[in-house]
């Protein structure tokens, strides 16, 4: 059975919000839309966007890490949102897996908001409706699309190419490889939602450099003469031992 | 199905909303660059009944390969937002400038206005016209519109960006970092980050850097913040800022006395073992001695200078078959002149540089200093990369391949925006070098046209005779002294330019010093100006140094009545900040509304690969009486009969933009044009050839992009390669083929210190001068602390203060942009928690930070993510209340803040009175990150408000409303949208 999802790699993501815009202007004109913005020009601004990204600052300084933290809905294997939902607007679909909303069944009650533990869930204060992340569902079967152009905007976009996006069943696939050779982890796994994103956490590379390493029989300075020598006048043991 | 089993999760419940769900409208998809940065990607624009339904980025594109970032992605609000203006605009008679009392009028009322101000300034004293410009990349239009004006008062924004960046390297190696060239992460194995603000490059380095991290590379950043490119480093090097220089001394010093260099490549690419004259006796103190050589035809810098060969143990001509030079070493000539190789020179030099000095100053332990230079030299001399590439050197000798030390750097404002800035960067440039590291697999790549010859041959006149009423400049108004009788000075020495670029005050100031144009013209110093025009440039806000001030000078008035600077002009889309104080205001469409191009002639978007140009072309119609500044330059240059414009009848040549761009060449016949891609007549020629009628069609069916792919034996070794710099001249990028050596020693330094001296062959500087060219036109990297910094009582004001550029956002671009204000809608202080709590200041606290210039109230956030003598902000968030047509009561007023008031654009008076440009002493470069400042908490009672605040500006005639809720639905306009 096929379960989509995304696996977000954080050790490249430099945390430029292309997947939130991007995400923001296809799915605004598109089958979930509009996306709708309160006070756009005003005071406050807010509005609906399926993706955000967070940014944490880990540790004191010096010894701290600035962490990029891309979040939208998990697309659980077992979501908290769908049981809770009174009218059935919150269901996943068989065929992929993918969670979504039933805008015309949505009453607006906000019980998936309550059940889901990663606040994925974005309640539109305009059509009062509860909407969220598609996987981008209206192109990824798009045959008239070109196949590389068959992916989530957020996806297409992102130019650090953080996000990967497969079926996490498939061995084969991209997402599976990447969780199990790259240290893929799901959030928060002891609620039992068996999230389908999956995150790939920092890699750090290092150099070792051998104290050997610096001295070379190839050292230039040789060249020019000017390796550093001892004096003419320092002692040495040539000059007392006599036997 | 109807669903009444509420908890089902089966899906064999049909939906009632149709996920899928298509709408029927008309789509089409249109091919065009973004500008929503200065980066340039190649986008398609998806229109649904003409709408902007989603733009992405172009996959057949050379720069982004598809991908696009926030910005890019956001262009629908830009394009729909209420801020955008719609026609032209005159001051109402009789209201004040700064009220936003405007009147709609025609473009023709505006042309006529404009033909009879500026044709009379053409006529009696063209200087009178000054058109300064926000943007770099259209430069070679607006230049050549003010040099075929006849003023030499003309720049873009580089001096008040990055222009030590462009002149330190290439002044050094020929090239430099962005469009000019940059680190090559491909083959890369260590990268090393230093001193970027977040922003340039921006996709293509997210591009490259995540496939350098993915592939195992080492990525080290050294920068007082950690944010954005720094996040994701190997390891945060945290540096006090001002201090690089210091750093990259302690570097050098560190590699030359471990012989961590490579020796190879300084003998035969750069000038290291040229002997330089030590008499100080000499006129030629200082100067590479030279020997009589066979003269050369055209030639920039010949091969005339002497090695001292350590096989025959005797002086020879550079490059001398079978000579290998000395690089340490004293020697004496036969004429008894004491000589040194320029490389002991630097070893001299650095010898007090220790790793323990710039701890010190850095505050980077000298131990790390050590290791990074360990980690430098021993990736670039122990991980070689060869790539089987023959190619001829410049010397005719034959290489079998092409070698890289994989070592790399990148390096931006961080280490430009200070007023020791140039000399840092040289000390960067020289690092690079002697890790051999330049145009080379794995280290630094240059993109066409460069490398150029060291300075590049692009002049400025040197006489104000090159100024006459109804006659072109003689000469450019910008262009690379290399010696001091290249200076744009009068007889006496004073500048001939309003911003006093090209003079003894700042002579390297190649890209112009537009922050101080509104001081100096109001001022009246060096003279007073009539008109000035600005494009893309918010002036009265966050371009400028001094905003405050520069609101006043803008308003102020002389005893008569008039204003000091007497008729402003302001081209913008948006309704900015700087458009309050125009007397006429042209509205400019969006990118997406106009034909562009990024020309090899300007900053084009090459790869290292090969050049590349590009082309914008209009997806959507006009909004209102917008109009393309490039139209309204052509109209304007064609009413007032600019040669280039008229032919000799006075007959208009070009219809407009876009046949001026196909038809236009540098000479009749040189088949130089603005585009390089189809030219000849049918298209076939590439580079140069004669006007093609059909090129942008061509442009068109091309993803709007020309990508010029060299042969692999011309991409690398450029400076030296004969392939290349014969293909290079061949092509007229440059006009010689010689090779360019690197200037690891600078004799056009040393060229300013000894007419400073009173000695060599040029013009000499006024007394006044004379100290100060001396100190800083030292020919080897030195340190010294920013000039304001010298200046400032430390322990008063502890602190230095600066911004960092958010990703999300572009300058002051997009605070209109519905979407994007959302992710930065105000800005933070960021303080070290330590220093903060020192301060009594808590997070998300008021907070004052205070400089000798002014003081700022702001919003306090906690970070461990700034080292502790540093607090700083995200750059041009903050807005004034009601500009850029957000609600007076938006966050950008109300809470954002602009760092700039705590910043000045010229430095005390000297002890002779004098008062000199806050900006480096040799390029003119705008020194906005030396500010130092301290930090207090905001008291009880206080507002709840960023200060300092400005009386709201007002919407004008033809802007839209903005709406209370944006649900904007491309096709369907019902977001209020229109």
């Amino acid at each position: 059975m096929t379960q989509l999802a995304l696996v977000i790699d954080l050790n490249v993501c430099v945390g430029c919000h292309a997947c939130v815009t991007s995400c923001k202007e296809w799915n605004t004109s598109g089958s979930a839309g509009p996306l709708c913005d309160e006070r756009p020009y005003g005071a406050d601004p807010t509005g609906t966007f399926f993706n955000r990204v967070q940014t944490f600052e880990i540790g004191h300084f010096p010894n701290s890490e600035t962490l990029h933290f891309p979040k939208s809905c998990l697309h659980c294997e077992d979501p908290p949102c769908v049981p809770v939902c009174p009218t059935g607007a919150s269901y996943k679909r068989k065929e992929d897996g993918i969670v979504l909303v039933d805008y015309d069944k949505c009453i607006g009650c906000k019980y998936c908001t309550w059940a889901c533990p990663y606040g994925a869930r974005e309640f539109d204060e305009k059509e009062k409706v509860m909407k969220k992340c598609t996987l981008c569902v209206d192109r990824i079967y798009d045959m008239s699309l070109a196949e590389v152009d068959r992916k989530p905007s957020c996806v297409k976009a992102c130019p650090t190419s953080a996000r990967l996006f497969g079926d996490i069943h498939d061995p084969e696939s991209v997402v599976s490889k990447a969780i199990r050779e790259d240290g893929g982890y799901a959030l928060m796994p002891e609620w039992g939602t068996h999230p389908s994103n999956h995150y790939l956490p920092r890699r750090k590379t290092h150099l070792k450099i051998h104290k050997d390493e610096l001295e070379r029989a190839d050292n230039p300075l040789k060249v020019d003469g000017h390796l550093p020598k001892p004096g003419l006048g320092e002692s040495s043991m040539d000059d007392v031992s006599a036997w | 199905m109807k669903n009444n089993n509420p908890g089902d999760s089966s899906s064999t419940i049909s939906p009632l909303h149709d996920p899928f769900a298509k709408s029927d409208a008309k789509v089409e998809v249109k091919n065009t660059t973004c500008y929503m940065c200065a980066c340039r990607c190649g986008i398609r624009v998806h229109l649904r009944d003409g709408e902007v339904r989603y733009i992405d980025g172009n996959p057949d594109h050379p720069l982004n390969n598809g991908v696009i970032c926030a910005k890019g992605s956001s262009g629908i609000m830009k394009q729909y937002s209420p801020a955008r203006l719609t026609k032209p605009l005159r001051r109402k008679e009789g209201s004040e400038r700064g009220t936003c009392e405007y009147e709609e009028i025609s473009w023709d009322e505006t042309f006529s206005i404009l033909e009879k101000r500026l044709g009379h300034l053409r006529a009696t004293d063209p200087k009178k016209f000054a058109l300064f410009t926000g943007r770099d990349q259209m430069q070679a239009l607006t230049g050549m519109f003010a040099r075929q004006f006849g003023t030499p008062n003309y720049s873009a924004h580089g001096g008040f960006c990055s222009v030590n960046m462009a002149a330190g390297m290439i002044y050094t190696i020929g090239g430099s970092f962005w469009e000019f060239g940059g680190p090559d992460l491909e083959r890369s194995k260590l990268f090393i980050m230093i001193g970027t603000a977040e922003d340039h490059h921006s996709n293509p380095m997210k591009v490259s850097l995540a496939k350098f991290k993915r592939e195992g590379g080492r990525f080290i950043t050294i920068n007082p913040v950690r944010t954005g490119y720094s996040a994701i480093a190997d390891e945060w090097v945290p540096i006090r800022p001002g201090t690089d220089g210091a750093l990259l001394l302690a570097l050098i010093h560190e590699l030359i006395s471990l012989g961590l260099y490579d020796r190879e490549f300084l003998v035969r690419y750069t000038n290291s073992g040229q002997l330089v004259n030590l008499d100080d006796k000499h006129d030629e103190f200082g100067m590479f001695v030279r020997t009589e050589v066979p003269k050369e035809e055209g030639c920039y810098d010949p091969q005339n200078k002497l090695w001292w060969d350590r096989n025959t143990d005797k002086p020879v001509v550079t490059h001398t078959e079978g000579a290998d030079p000395y690089l340490l070493g004293e020697f004496t000539l036969s004429d008894g002149v004491k000589v040194k190789p320029a490389f002991q020179l630097l070893q001299d030099r650095v010898k007090e540089y220790t790793p323990e000095w710039a701890e010190q100053i850095t505050g980077i332990p000298a131990e790390t200093i050590r290791r990074l230079a360990h980690e430098m030299g021993i990736t670039a001399r122990d991980q070689k990369i060869e790539l089987p590439i023959a190619w001829t050197d410049s010397w005719g000798k034959e290489h079998d391949t092409v070698t890289g030390n994989p070592v790399s750097f990148h390096a931006m404002r961080g280490l430009a925006a200070h007023s020791n800035g140039f000399q840092t960067i040289r000390a960067l440039s020289i690092l690079m070098t002697l890790l051999g590291t330049i145009d080379r697999p794995g280290g630094f790549r240059h993109k066409a046209p460069f490398p150029r010859p060291i300075p590049p041959c692009a002049r400025t006149p040197n006489t104000p005779l090159a100024i006459k009423p109804n006659t072109p400049l003689d000469g450019m108004p910008l262009g690379w002294p290399s010696d001091p009788d290249d200076l744009f000075v009068n007889p006496d020495g004073s500048p001939v330019r309003i911003d006093k670029a090209f003079s003894w005050e700042y002579p390297l100031s190649v890209h112009g010093m537009m922050h101080n144009v509104i001081t100096n013209a109001w001022r009246g110093d060096p003279y007073k100006i009539d008109t000035l025009l600005l494009f893309m440039a918010n002036m009265a806000w966050n371009s400028t140094m001094n905003t405050s001030e520069v609101r006043m000078m803008l308003t102020d008035k002389e005893e008569s009545g008039e204003y000091k600077i007497p008729f402003i002009v302001v081209c913008d889309a948006f309704h900015s900040e700087t458009t309050a104080f125009a007397d006429l205001i042209l509205p400019d469409t969006t990118y997406l509304e106009r034909h562009d191009v990024m020309s090899m002639l300007d900053r084009p978007i090459s790869e290292f690969d090969g050049p590349v140009d590009s082309v914008r072309i209009p997806v959507l119609p006009v909004t209102g009486d917008c109009k393309p500044f490039q139209e309204v330059l052509i109209e304007l240059g064609t009413r007032l009969k600019f040669p280039a414009f008229v032919t000799k009848e006075g007959l208009r040549k070009y219809r407009n933009y876009p046949d001026f761009i196909v038809n236009w060449e540098t000479e009749p016949g040189s088949g130089i044009g603005f585009l390089s891609g189809w030219r000849g007549k049918g298209g076939e020629k590439s580079m140069i050839g004669e006007p093609n009628p059909n090129q942008w069609e061509m442009y068109a069916k091309n993803n709007c992009v020309h990508h010029h792919v060299l042969p692999r034996s011309y991409q690398y070794m450029r400076n030296w390669n004969q392939g290349y710099l014969e293909w290079s001249r061949s092509n007229r990028i440059t006009r010689y083929a010689e090779p360019i050596l690197i200037h690891l020693y600078s004799e056009v330094l040393q060229k300013f210190r000894l007419a400073a001296q009173g000695r060599g062959i040029t013009r000499q500087p006024p007394a006044h001068l004379a100290k100060r060219i001396e100190t800083f036109f030292d020919p080897l990297p030195f340190y010294y602390e920013p000039l304001e910094v010298q200046a400032t009582d430390k322990l008063k004001y502890p602190l230095t203060a600066l911004t960092q550029r958010p990703m999300a956002m572009y300058h002051s671009w997009d605070s209109q942009n519905a979407w994007l204000r959302q992710i930065h809608a105000h800005n933070f202080m960021y303080v070290n928690a330590l220093t903060a709590k020192n301060a009594g200041i808590g997070d998300g606290e008021w907070m004052w930070a205070e400089s000798q210039w002014g003081k700022v109230r702001c919003l306090a956030r906690y970070s461990e993510a700034v080292e502790p003598g540093t607090i700083w902000t995200w750059n041009a968030i903050g807005k004034a209340a009601g500009a850029w047509n957000l609600a007076p009561d938006a966050n950008e007023s109300q809470k954002g803040f602009l760092l700039n008031h705590l910043i000045t654009e010229e430095l005390a008076a000297d002890v002779h009175g004098k008062r000199f440009s806050n900006s480096d002493p040799i390029t003119g470069q705008a020194a906005w990150y030396d500010v130092r400042v301290r930090i207090y908490k905001a008291e009880e009672g206080e507002p709840e408000q960023s200060s300092p605040q400005f009386e709201p500006m007002k919407k004008y005639p033809g802007m839209k409303e903005h709406p209370s809720w944006l649900t904007y639905f491309g096709g369907k306009m019902r977001g209020g949208a229109k």
